[in-house]
Formats: C-alpha cells, sequence, structure tokens
C-alpha cells in the first residue's frame, strides 16, 4: 500500500463504562481516495470502531485506553468531537440520526458548522441536491417525516455540506429495502469516486459493501481477522460461506462449525 | 356588567401576561438546549434586577447604563452557572441536575439577603410615568411598557430561532446531542450560550417585575407562576411560552379583580391540572418530553 493514508489505526482498545472492552488491540488503514469496508456480526465491535475514532465514544461512556489514531497524518487524542469534524472527518452515524424536527434545508444548514474555520468555504447545497433530488422536492418538510430511505440520503447530504476528507459510513443499508439499499450503495460509489472522498464503511451487508469497497477488513470480538482487497475477500472461501451466506456446494455448515472455526482463531492480526 | 372595568383588568393581565412570557422564554432556551428544568428562573430575575438595583442606587450610575451593565452581569452569571454547576451535572439523571437549580436559588437568594438585606427595596423609576390611556381604558404605564419591552424580545426570539443560524444550531442540539456533534456543532459552547441567553432576558424580566412591584428576596415566587406557565404552553415550546403567558396572565387577573386576590393561585394551578389531565406534554409541547 503505497498511497498516503487518510486514516492510520494502530491497534486500538476501547473500554466502555471502565469495565468492558470491545476493541482489542485494532489495526488499520484508509488510503486517501478508498473505500475500506469494514464487516463483522453484530457485536463486533464495528460501530465502536467508528465512534472511536470520530470521538462520540466519550458520549456513551467508551474510552480509547490504548493504541493511537492518526488522522491525515495528525494524531486525534486532545480533539473533540466538533473539532474532528471541522477539520474534515465526518460520522454519518448508525440510524441516520438527522434532526427529526428540523426541516430537510435546516438539516443541511446544521452540517455548515462543519465548515466553521475553513477561510472561506461555503455550503453546497445544491450539489446534495444533485445527488439527491429527492431531497429537493422535501426541502421544507420535517424531517421526521421523511421515510428511512430519505433519511439516510439526508445523513449523507449533511456529510456532503461538511466536505469532508474521509466519511465513517455506519450502517447506511440499516432497515432499507434492498433496491434503495442498491440505489443509496451506487451514490455512495459516485460520490466516492467524483468528489475524491476517502470512506470507511461499516455493513451488515458484506455483499453490497464488498461490491463498492476498495479494501475490507473482516473483524471478530474487537480485532480484525481477515483483511485484503475487496474482490479477492469477496472470492475468498471462508468469507463466502460465514459473511456472504453463500456455502460451497449450496449446503449450510451448522453453527457449531462456525464456533469451533472462531474458536481456532486462526487469523490474528 | 361594567365593561371598562373587565377591558382595564383584562389588559393588566394580558400586560403581566407578557413578562410571564418573558420569563417563559428564558426557561424555554434552557430546556431546549440542556434539557434542564430550572427551578431557580425565578431567582435568576431576582439576581438580575438587584444587580440593577446595586449599580444604580448603591454606585450611583446612571439609569440606562446600570441597566446595560445588570444584563451584561446577568449573562456572565449565567455562563459561570453553566459552567461550574450545570455541565459537570451532564448525563446525570434529570432529577439530579434538577435538585442542582433547587439549589441555586437557595444560594441566589442568600446572595442577595448577604449584600442588600432581606428589606423591601425600590429600584430608580426610568419608564415614562404618564398614564396610557386605550380609548376610555387605563393601562399602568409600566405594565404597557414592560409589555411592549417583552413583546419585542419574544419576537426577536421567535425569528433568531426560526432564521439564525445559531438558532439551528441549538434546535439541532436539543433535538440529538450526539448528532449535533456529528455535523461539526460545538454542544457545549451551544449550552453555555443558552444559559448566558436566558439569563440576560431574565435579568430584563426581572428589571421591568421589580420596577412595578418593587425588589425583595422573595421576588423569586414570581418563578412559580413562570412554571405553571411553561409547563402549560410545553417545556420546550417558545410559542406556547408565549400563548400560555399571556392567558395565564389574564386568568390570574380576572381571577384577582372577581374573586378576590386569594384566588389568583387557584385558578392557575386549577388550570394547570386541567391542561395536563387533557394534555401531559402542554399544549405546544413535544410530545416524549420527559415529564417531572
Amino acid at each position: 500500500m503505497s498511497k498516503p493514508l487518510v486514516l492510520d489505526l494502530n491497534n486500538i482498545e476501547v473500554i466502555y463504562n471502565n469495565a468492558v472492552q470491545v476493541l482489542r488491540g485494532l489495526s488499520l488503514q484508509v488510503p486517501r481516495g478508498e473505500i475500506v469496508a469494514l464487516l463483522g456480526s453484530n457485536g463486533a465491535g464495528k460501530s465502536t470502531t467508528l465512534k472511536a475514532i470520530s470521538k462520540l465514544l466519550a458520549l456513551e461512556n467508551g474510552e480509547l485506553t490504548g493504541g493511537s489514531i492518526r488522522f491525515n497524518d495528525r494524531d486525534t487524542a486532545g480533539l473533540a468531537p466538533h473539532e474532528l469534524v471541522r477539520a474534515g472527518l465526518f460520522h454519518v452515524m448508525e440510524g441516520r440520526r438527522v434532526f427529526e424536527d428540523l426541516t430537510v434545508e435546516e438539516n443541511l444548514v446544521a452540517a455548515t458548522y462543519a465548515l466553521n474555520g475553513r477561510g472561506n468555504a461555503k455550503p453546497n447545497f445544491d450539489l446534495v441536491y444533485e445527488y439527491f433530488p429527492r431531497l429537493f422536492e422535501r426541502r421544507r418538510g420535517l424531517a421526521g417525516y421523511l421515510s428511512g430511505g430519505e433519511q439516510q440520503m439526508l445523513a449523507i447530504g449533511r456529510a456532503l455540506i461538511a466536505r469532508p476528507t474521509l466519511i465513517l459510513l455506519d450502517e447506511p443499508s440499516l432497515g432499507l429495502a434492498p433496491l434503495l439499499v442498491e440505489n443509496i450503495f451506487s451514490i455512495i460509489a459516485r460520490i466516492n469516486a467524483e468528489q475524491g472522498v476517502s470512506m470507511l464503511l461499516v455493513e451488515q451487508n458484506a455483499s453490497v459493501a464488498l461490491a463498492v469497497a476498495h479494501t475490507g477488513y473482516i473483524m471478530e470480538s474487537g480485532k480484525v481477522v481477515i483483511d485484503g482487497p475487496a474482490e479477492k475477500l469477496a472470492a475468498d472461501k471462508d468469507v463466502r460461506e460465514f459473511y456472504l451466506g453463500m456455502g460451497h456446494g449450496g449446503e449450510m455448515k451448522s453453527f457449531r462449525d462456525i464456533k469451533h472455526y472462531k474458536r481456532r482463531k486462526r487469523w490474528l492480526s | 356588567m361594567d365593561w371598562l372595568y373587565l377591558l382595564e383588568i383584562s389588559l393588566a393581565g394580558i400586560g403581566s401576561g407578557g413578562l410571564y412570557a418573558l420569563t417563559g422564554l428564558s426557561f424555554v432556551m434552557i430546556y431546549k438546549a440542556t434539557k434542564v428544568v430550572n427551578l431557580a428562573i425565578g431567582e435568576m430575575l431576582m439576581l438580575g434586577a438587584y444587580l440593577m438595583f446595586g449599580m444604580a442606587s448603591n454606585l450611583g450610575w446612571p439609569v440606562w447604563m446600570a441597566i446595560v451593565a445588570a444584563i451584561i452581569g446577568s449573562g456572565l452569571g449565567g455562563a459561570i452557572v453553566e459552567r461550574l454547576a450545570i455541565r459537570p451535572m451532564l448525563g446525570e439523571s434529570p432529577i439530579s441536575v434538577f435538585m442542582v437549580t433547587v439549589g441555586l436559588s437557595s444560594v441566589m437568594i442568600g446572595l442577595v439577603e448577604l449584600i442588600w438585606t432581606a428589606d423591601q427595596q425600590r429600584l430608580p423609576e426610568f419608564m415614562p410615568s404618564d398614564p396610557v390611556m386605550l380609548g376610555e381604558a387605563f393601562i399602568p404605564p409600566k405594565l404597557f411598557y414592560g409589555f411592549l419591552v417583552a413583546a419585542a424580545l419574544i419576537l426577536i426570539a421567535l425569528a433568531v430561532f426560526r432564521f439564525w443560524r445559531g438558532g439551528v444550531a441549538l434546535r439541532a442540539t436539543a433535538s440529538d446531542q450526539a448528532a449535533a456533534y456529528s455535523v461539526g456543532i460545538n454542544v457545549p459552547r451551544v449550552f453555555s450560550l443558552a444559559w448566558i441567553a436566558a439569563a440576560m432576558i431574565a435579568a430584563i424580566a426581572g428589571i421591568v417585575v421589580g420596577s412595578i412591584g418593587g425588589l425583595s428576596s422573595s421576588m423569586g415566587v414570581f418563578g412559580l407562576s413562570v412554571l405553571v406557565v411553561v409547563i402549560v404552553g410545553g417545556l420546550d415550546s417558545v410559542l406556547g411560552a408565549l400563548v400560555a403567558g399571556l392567558g395565564i396572565g389574564l386568568l390570574e387577573a380576572l381571577a384577582g379583580g372577581y374573586l378576590g386576590g386569594e384566588y389568583k393561585l387557584l385558578a392557575t394551578f386549577s388550570t394547570l391540572i386541567l391542561v395536563l389531565m387533557v394534555r401531559p406534554y402542554g399544549l405546544f409541547g413535544t410530545h416524549e418530553i420527559e415529564r417531572l
């Protein structure tokens, strides 16, 4: 990997409530301009990883207890969440989290705070409406009345307003119909290609994530167990079996085998 | 039926209702941004009025300068209170924060009694004292001008919430703190700005209330009626504070005028119970807000 790194996580550890260790020495890199997919089962620590990066962890009593996070070659320790956003790291949170009692337009206006301290950067509302014409039609309506898909569009639209260098996307497919998921992901790929924004994408829906990503990481109980180029991961026998739900020969292995497979700890990061 | 009497009483009621609405606005501002139920609202009012009194009477400053200084001083006080007493409590249970504000009100009463004693004081006159006539009806001039000030401030606040970017930040923070952080809003700063603005508004209301009824360390009781106003209006609604403020003011005046002064509180608190039975979240409040 010779490309310059936008994000470099080195052996990070996260503990919640001074008691529960969720991340145990996780390392991962996001090269400039790439989409990196972070996959794994429920409770593996994917969302925690994103919150550790964006510093929203503190709001949930979580604490980064070890390792380092470098964003654009700068250690992020000691930065407040809003300072990170203003430096160009935007976190699109799980469950969309639009401001429901604000209008669509006001949601985008709120995101212009991300541009504070960046000189004469002007918010580009038209860009958002170009990618998501549906939002333009509903710009005067309350965000709470949007459909799930439209709210996800708005959440990504807020990120576009902020002109980040890196977007953390937490489960953009959550609760959306398959057709809508494809639609959203094709726009995510377009934004990456056209705006040159790097992305770290957390997904349960592994096949659709690996389709747009350049690189993939798969994590289990707080650390990375497999990583590599997205095409290679998508073709990998084990990954296909356990994350894409495609057993070779059409026969699913039993859950017992999966447990066994996990316990063997074949991949140490 | 004496229509003129009814009209005069109603106008006076609406006048004091404007002050309720203004104080309610201060309360709503804090509640909206920080979700803190501020029981010290009446004492913040009192402190603002005493600050003005101190600078005008004790230090002998010109009245207008004293007013401006009192407003600025109260804003500073709001910032200090937020930083020292409220922010460390963020994330604690709402009841704990609520109790902190109860404590704050006692501290403020104590402070005022230490400096200015518990005796009644009078603010220097600064409003025009020519009687104001609306047709046949006479309106006490102080109430009239106080109402104008209140109305102007409330209109400004409504416009700010709606159109200024800072208003959007405030509402965004109120709606979802984590998400507000995630779009780059400096949430702690929103908190302290909300307290500063609320303390300044409370100081203005306090100065007007004090110039009408005089100063005393028990002035904070005014806050009790305001609490009724904001609960009736819905804790987080500026419009609710406005409507409920005028309504409660009118009701109090009518009850006081026709039934006698001792029925004032009876009337307002009965209204409170009735409204809560029909709409537990207040007239204009957000439905799932916390109830205490």
